[in-house]
């Protein structure tokens, strides 16, 4: 019992690391596989939770469609974030 | 302040969230009592459903399935709507990256596994877990895979919308057929045969077939369409 606690604790943390990498990073392509890796442990945790069905999903959706929608829309707008206090400039293809 | 406002608020929701966590032990059987029996008990054995989530996906609640895959539907469509110039002409595709021979080797060998692993898990999905979406979206992975390994790899719009209506039409005269037996709408008509077997469970595998195809269909469809899209 003790052991699926701690396992629990550590994907937790480990989810909880991810999204902060996502948000500080400035590659906002990076930042999207690190949303990515968060679906991937959530559905980890679904598992665990003996909810099999919403684990597939969560890995069917976030995983990849999430993702690519993302993806798509960096090739459309701009890769990297800009840094702050800065003007802000037209967006660059 | 603000900053010491927003630690508190994370402070107390942290508190609260472990001590769910610590109370409750892990697997444990909260509710006691409930609506949970009759669907555990009914499902298996009247219905002959093993899967008691797609039971009450399907079956118990199919009016909502029914409503949930509109909504897909009009989503999709939306989006198409904005993302088309003009009728049938789609701009260059999106070369996120340029493939190498091992990608695109990698991806045709994949990509019947991945058709057969989403077909899988819908026709299954009275007996294991998954179903019609789950399987659908495994699908439209795998032409996404496809998609961004080939350049010219051309999804027929023509023909992903012909999959897409008859899986809506045979949801709904699915739907309607329950009324010939003297129920109700999405009531179950047919033999639910024996528990654990392929064909059992009425009509819960033919609707669940049918909304794979759909939801495979529409999100390959928003996916080519958003990947073609003309600047």
């Amino acid at each position: 019992m003790i052991i699926y606690i701690i396992l629990l604790l550590f994907l937790l943390l480990l989810m909880i690391g991810t999204a902060i990498y996502s948000i500080v990073q400035r590659d906002l392509l990076y930042a999207v596989i690190g949303t990515g890796v968060i679906s991937l442990i959530l559905s980890i945790l679904f598992l665990f939770l003996q909810a099999p069905d919403v684990a597939l999903t969560e890995a069917a959706i976030g995983v990849a469609l999430t993702t690519i929608v993302f993806i798509i829309t960096i090739r459309n707008t701009v890769r990297f974030e800009e840094e702050p206090k800065r003007p802000s400039k037209p967006a660059s293809k | 302040m603000k900053k010491i406002l927003v630690l508190s608020l994370l402070a107390v929701f942290g508190v609260y969230l472990l001590e769910v966590l610590f109370k409750i032990d892990f697997g444990h059987q909260f509710f006691l009592h409930g609506v949970k029996d009759f669907y555990l008990t009914t499902s298996p054995d009247k219905m002959g459903v093993a899967n008691v989530v797609t039971a009450i996906v399907v079956n118990f609640r199919g009016f909502d399935t029914l409503g949930e895959v509109t909504v897909l539907f009009l989503a999709t469509t939306a989006m198409s709507s904005i993302l088309y110039k003009g009728r049938h002409q789609l701009g260059e595709r999106a070369v996120l990256f340029s493939s190498s021979r091992i990608v695109m080797t990698g991806s045709k060998l994949l990509f019947p596994a991945i058709i057969l692993l989403g077909a899988y898990v819908f026709i299954h999905g009275h007996l294991t877990p998954g179903g019609g979406f789950q399987g659908g979206v495994i699908i439209a992975t795998g032409f996404l895979l496809m998609l961004l390994s080939y350049e010219d790899y051309k999804v027929s719009h023509v023909a992903l919308s012909l999959v897409e209506s008859l899986a809506g039409i045979t949801f709904a005269s699915v739907g309607l057929l329950g009324f010939l037996n003297g129920g109700t709408f999405l009531q179950n008509f047919l033999p639910t045969g024996g528990l654990n077997n392929l064909i059992s469970g009425g009509v819960i595998p033919i609707i669940y077939i049918a909304v794979g195809f759909k939801v495979g269909a529409e999100l390959t469809g928003l996916i080519y369409t958003a990947l073609n899209e003309k600047d």
